[in-house]
């Protein structure tokens, strides 16, 4: 009985600890979004006084949200990110299926070989491509287009990867039976295959929408039209003033940013969690 | 006009062989069972059948045409798969459905919402829903048909797999281990009713199982499959009473065929039991033997287990022949109606001598026709 009541008191230590440490670490995570928000609405004279306030002693969100949406089109820059987030997940969609089925499901020669190669895919850093394609599209003159921000990213090595471990687990049998029933290939990944790997594609769907809405570095290599710029490059446009003066502005453009990814993130974390077992899984 | 016949089908997965040149007529409207213990080739003989797997040499033919190289779904066959591979995001009745529509609907006309609109389109739906629920209700799955395949239990999902296949009405059904998913009661009750549909519909069936009980209760002719070679192929009651092999002679029936060394017997019980020369075992069944008292025996033992299953009881014998190093288990059958016995009685077993079956050292029967030339 004593013991019993020692476990549970060391049982309570353990579990004390272990939420004492993941919430600290949940702070350092926390505190820069936190330092966003408290800056996006102070007036710029409360921003670099010594003494510090989480809320300011005068409120000046309104203003800065109102400079954030109105002096550069921000809206036009959300439009963008969602044009070129959504294309850029579509076109992947359409090469990762059929790569990710026939890595998983068709026996050719070579398979493992291609199947090496994607994995060698996903050790390259996309930093290192970069010029690579700079060049390339320089060549085919679509620099500063929305097929720069798209066309270096259709294939994902990571989406191959993911789909095709999803795929693996799909058992033989139902793509045997649905070769009797007589369909083609294409057609048992439209009707079998996409169907029931619905989680897979939400959770790669997820990963990739998040990158490329942050993304600030390919952005900023391809595009110089302000208004084909992406919400990340966009808030880069507040910084070109002067020093302090929009930086309340530049916090209000940052939340706005990162808003959507929050929502979208809290609707669908369980997806997300799901989505980075799978990989851990097979 | 729907047989098939294999001719010489070979097939290896890399060095090592899988089937080593099967010949095998299948009669129409016959149902064949492949049984062999697992490994032994005989699902990869299915799947060459159904066109899922190609042969590395031989040819099969199906209805009087050869069809390798043609595709599963241009050989008018269907399959009943051992987990049932039913579409999880489809209901029953789209399941059951899909053959129809890929064989009816063009191309145009499959397509999700444009399809819906063409011209044309209408009238097959409608045909197609009429044969499924009237193929559904043959089943006894009618009311099953806006679930999911997971709100179904394993018999219901059996039966929406064999109406999918049934719908379409092929010459030739393939059943893969159909059986070995259900419980133990399921598994007899469905055995029954494919045996009834295989009657009605009057195709073509091979069925796939390890489970000789199931081989000997359905077919019509048993095809004994051992390491990728087609051992006998016979009724069932010719395989049990006339195996030509050993390997044949204890893989049918149950409880197991009696096997006794010629080695470990003396000559006096040798020439009792009708042993030939070069006869290495000797074998019967458990119903092929008398009990009697332990001097009248051919063979002696105690007793190590009454197995009481109502109509016949099993005695299972530990017998000591001259030779033998250890006891020897044999199984006799006895009626309820005789003597009771009890473990650890001590009994004499007599197989009667013209229903005992004789092997040669490479396990090939010894038949009586060479016994009388001996």
């Amino acid at each position: 009985m004593r013991d019993l009541v020692r476990n549970i008191r060391v049982l309570r230590w353990r579990v004390l600890a272990r939420h004492g440490a993941l919430a600290l670490t949940t702070l350092f995570a926390l505190i820069p979004f936190v330092w966003m928000l408290s800056l996006s609405v102070k007036p710029p004279e409360e921003i670099f006084q010594p003494e510090f306030h989480l809320w300011p002693q005068k409120f000046n969100g309104l203003e800065n949200y109102s400079v954030a949406l109105t002096a550069a089109p921000m809206h036009l820059f959300l439009i963008n990110g969602l044009f070129v987030c959504a294309t850029i997940f579509l076109l992947q969609l359409l090469v990762c299926v059929p790569c990710a089925y026939a890595l998983a499901k068709l026996r050719f020669r070579g398979r493992d070989t291609l199947f090496a190669a994607v994995l060698v895919g996903l050790l390259v850093p996309p930093q290192a491509l970069a010029i690579p394609h700079f060049v390339l599209l320089h060549v085919f003159g679509l620099l500063d287009t929305y097929a720069a921000l798209i066309l270096p990213w259709i294939i994902s090595t990571f989406g191959i990867f993911l789909m095709r471990q999803f795929f693996r687990a799909v058992p033989d049998e139902l793509i045997d039976a649905a070769r009797l029933d007589g369909l083609g290939e294409f057609e048992i990944i439209w009707r079998v295959m996409i169907p029931v790997a619905v989680p897979a594609i939400a959770a790669f769907g997820i990963f990739s929408v998040v990158a490329h809405w942050n993304d600030l570095f390919w952005p900023l290599i391809a595009i110089r039209s302000e208004e084909l710029s992406t919400p990340a490059l966009g808030i880069l446009l507040f910084r070109d003033d002067e020093a302090g003066q929009f930086l309340g502005p530049l916090m209000a453009g940052a939340t706005i940013i990162v808003a959507p990814l929050v929502v979208a993130f809290l609707f669908a974390q369980q997806r997300f969690i799901d989505g980075i077992s799978f990989t851990a899984r097979t | 006009m729907s047989g098939i016949a294999l001719s010489a089908v070979a097939k290896s997965h890399g060095a090592t062989p899988v089937l080593r040149g099967i010949s095998l007529d299948i009669r129409d409207g016959e149902f064949l069972t492949l049984v062999g213990p697992s490994g032994c080739g005989k699902s990869t003989l299915l799947r060459i059948i159904a066109g899922l797997d190609a042969q590395d040499s031989g040819a099969v033919v199906i209805g009087g045409r050869v069809v390798d190289g043609l595709r599963p779904k241009d050989r008018d066959v269907a399959m009943v798969f051992q987990a049932y591979a039913l579409y999880p995001h489809m209901s029953v009745f789209d399941n059951m459905a899909l053959p129809l529509r890929m064989r009816r609907l063009s191309g145009a006309q499959r397509l999700p919402l444009v399809g819906a609109l063409s011209p044309g389109r209408r009238p097959i739906e409608e045909g197609i829903r009429h044969e499924v629920e009237e193929t559904a209700a043959l089943l006894d799955i009618g009311h099953l048909l806006s679930r999911k395949p997971g709100q179904l239990s394993g018999g219901q999902r059996q039966r929406v797999a064999l109406g999918r296949a049934m719908v379409r009405h092929p010459a030739v059904f393939l059943m893969d281990e159909p059986l070995s998913n259900l419980d133990a009661k399921l598994r007899v009750q469905m055995r029954a009713e494919i045996t009834a549909l295989h009657r009605r519909l009057g195709s073509t069936f091979v069925f796939v199982t390890h489970d000789q009980a199931e081989a000997m209760t359905m077919s019509d002719r048993v095809a004994v499959m051992m390491a990728g070679e087609l051992i006998q192929v016979g009724a069932p009651d010719e395989l049990y009473a006339d195996p030509r092999d050993m390997r044949v002679a204890e893989f049918i029936g149950s409880p197991k065929i009696n096997v006794v060394p010629a080695a470990a017997l003396d000559q006096g019980t040798r020439a009792a039991m009708a042993a030939v020369p070069g006869a290495s075992a000797l074998a019967f069944r458990p119903e092929a033997a008398d009990i009697c008292a332990p001097a009248a025996g051919v063979l002696a033992g105690s007793i190590t287990g009454v197995e009481n299953l109502g109509a016949d009881i099993f005695l299972h014998v530990a017998a000591r022949p001259a030779h033998s190093q250890g006891a020897l288990p044999l199984i006799v059958r006895v009626a309820p109606s005789g003597r009771r016995f009890a473990v650890g009685d001590v009994v004499g077993v007599n197989p009667d001598p013209a229903r005992v079956l004789q092997f040669d050292a490479g396990g090939r029967r010894l038949k009586a026709r060479e016994r009388v030339a001996a």
